[in-house]
């Protein structure tokens, strides 16, 4: 990854003598240099991780009293809890739907940027529009939508007008709707980081590869699927495993939209954690709660870096 | 001649194509923040017209007055400036001179120390926001604006040192090497050399740490409790909680709040958009 190990230290005469005290100065020097951050990491990140693990097999922590130790009943109780099982299955839901379209939107918008078809002007003024709704934080993403989509709001007028609704939907309150509603939030706000890293790989892709399939006869379906695909496919890969892993963790506009409800229609594993530990205080079933989302994410950010360090 | 004129032809559906596509697409990205910077210049009740109206009826400024005379609400704004700026302050610090050891340096376990700043981005916030409720309270730190700031280094410092590693890896050793061999320390080296060398790569770090810091929201929701300590995310939803019928005043927010990170990404797209991908897809 880094390229320092090209270079020799030094040159080598005595193996043990000043290398070694030359490397061990020279370890002493960087460890200084990386002081700050590994102290923020040790209190901000190694206690809290161990700490997190270690509340998941007690009663209760932070405001019970008389805490014991319990092993693994939290995670049995949580797994036999119907609520939690629904979170699960809809956060899966959620992701991958989050991640597919996130992709699809993203390809589709960076290839229309790229296409090399419009003019200058307009493709850098496209492109801002494009990347607009990443500006907006999650909180200011959710009010915006709730006031478009409120039942007397001007989504619900243009779709009646177009008579492709006969009343007016409530689509946050309706349990049916409900999660595709959020999803559809969530695509819309996060699509943009797909596009930007995507425009940034068509733009790397040589021409000349086009050119060859062109004087080959090969159609735009031919070429996309053989040289456009296969070219941006590191990064594909990269976005759509970094971006699972974030939808998984996705908190503020599911929480911010629907609360999780109505009646656990939207229930994810972090609005289930973050009610378990701050609306119904069970902070132990919480942190059992939050070491689940931990472990798939840690697995999925497993094979992450592995694909990283496979590339390298 | 034939062919040329297909071709022709083809373009030409191609280019029309292509300009339905990139309608729908805008209408689609940026209808919903045309409408928000619409909604926050209309009066109140026309927002409660149905049918909607496009353009207001009547022009009015006084969602954004409202906001500017109240204090409560420019708290809200203040506290977020201050955050990110701390924030961008004290990881450009820790992340520059970490970036500096990992470009520069060899020693022992530096092969952990890189997938631990590589994984550490997959752990949950939801997850540590337990054990940070409880260590918080312990520092005395809750409902603080600083239980904020260390809880937003442990996102952005990672990313900073990543960011900054790969800097430092573009520019030549000689220039650091040469200030050495004239006798200067490593921290002169770094000073006067790499950092100035690097300042893209430092300014990119700057304005993509201030993003996070200033959109963050769970834990600004959690670790503070006053309204005086909230942040603009927090705010705009604890106001849209208790008064939800002052629309046009939530969206001048919205708009007020979005202004910082939109104007950063004019600013630097170039350095913004090579950043991030360089960040998400070389780590």
């Amino acid at each position: 990854m880094t390229a320092t190990t090209t270079r020799p230290t030094a040159p080598v005469r005595h193996p043990t003598g000043p290398r070694s005290r030359r490397w061990w100065r020279s370890g002493l020097t960087a460890y200084g240099y990386l002081s700050p951050t590994l102290l923020v990491m040790l209190v901000m990140m190694a206690v809290p991780v161990v700490m997190v693990f270690a509340y998941s097999t007690l009663s209760n922590v932070i405001i019970a009293r008389d805490t014991e130790f319990v092993g693994l009943d939290n995670f049995v109780t949580l797994l036999g809890d119907p609520i939690f099982r629904k979170a699960l299955g809809q956060t899966g839901v959620f992701t991958v739907t989050s991640v597919v379209l996130h992709l699809v939107l993203g390809l589709t918008f960076a290839m229309m940027l790229n296409s090399g078809l419009l003019p200058r002007l307009a493709s850098a003024l496209f492109r801002v529009v494009f990347i607009l709704p990443w500006v907006f934080t999650a909180s200011i993403v959710v009010i915006l939508w709730q006031l478009l989509l409120n039942p007397n709001g001007v989504i619900n007028y243009v779709l009646q007008t177009l008579n492709l609704i006969s009343t007016r939907v409530e689509w946050f309150s309706n349990p049916s709707l409900a999660l595709g509603t959020v999803i559809f939030i969530n695509v819309w706000a996060g699509y943009p980081f797909f596009m930007i890293s995507l425009l940034a790989g068509l733009q790397g892709i040589p021409s000349d590869l086009y050119e060859a399939a062109a004087i080959d006869g090969a159609g735009w379906r031919h070429r996309f699927l053989s040289i456009t695909i296969p070219q941006l496919m590191p990064i594909i890969l990269a976005m759509a495993m970094l971006d699972f892993i974030w939808n998984l963790q996705q908190f503020p506009i599911i929480f911010l939209a629907t609360g999780g409800g109505p009646l656990n229609a939207t229930e994810t594993i972090s609005t289930y954690t973050y009610n378990l530990a701050f609306s119904k205080r069970q902070f132990s079933m919480a942190s059992a709660s939050g070491v689940v989302l931990f472990v798939i994410s840690a697995i999925v950010a497993l094979f992450y870096v592995r694909h990283q360090k496979a590339r390298d | 001649m034939s062919t040329t004129t297909t071709r022709g032809r083809s373009q030409t559906a191609q280019k029309v194509g292509l300009w339905i596509g990139l309608g729908i697409g805008a209408v689609f990205a940026g209808f919903p923040a045309l409408w928000m910077l619409l909604s926050s210049i209309k009066p109140n009740t026309e927002i409660f017209q149905y049918p909607p109206t496009f353009l207001p009826e009547t022009f009015t400024l006084d969602a954004y007055a409202g906001i500017f005379a109240s204090g409560e609400k420019l708290r809200f704004f203040a506290n977020s400036y201050t955050v990110a700026l701390v924030v961008v302050a004290l990881t450009l610090f820790a992340g520059i001179m970490a970036g500096y050891a990992l470009s520069r340096f060899q020693f022992p376990f530096k092969g952990l120390v890189n997938t631990v700043v590589i994984s550490v981005q997959a752990v949950p916030p939801i997850t540590l926001l337990i054990p940070y409720f409880g260590l918080v309270v312990w520092l005395k730190l809750y409902d603080t604006l600083w239980a904020l700031i260390l809880t937003y280094m442990v996102a952005t410092i990672p990313y900073a040192i990543l960011m900054m590693t790969g800097y430092f890896n573009t520019i030549p050793k000689e220039l650091d090497e040469a200030v050495k061999v004239d006798g200067g320390s490593s921290l002169r080296a770094l000073w006067q050399v790499l950092v100035p060398a690097a300042r893209p790569g430092i300014v990119s770090v700057g304005a993509y740490t201030f993003m996070v810091a200033w959109n963050e929201f769970l834990f600004a929701l959690s670790l503070t409790q006053s309204r005086s300590n909230r942040t603009v995310p927090v705010g705009i939803q604890l106001l849209m909680g208790e008064h939800s019928f002052q629309w046009s005043e939530m969206m001048a927010m919205s708009v007020l709040g979005s202004i910082p990170v939109l104007v950063l990404f004019l600013f630097f797209q170039r350095q913004f958009v090579s950043g991030m991908t360089a960040g998400a897809v070389k780590a």
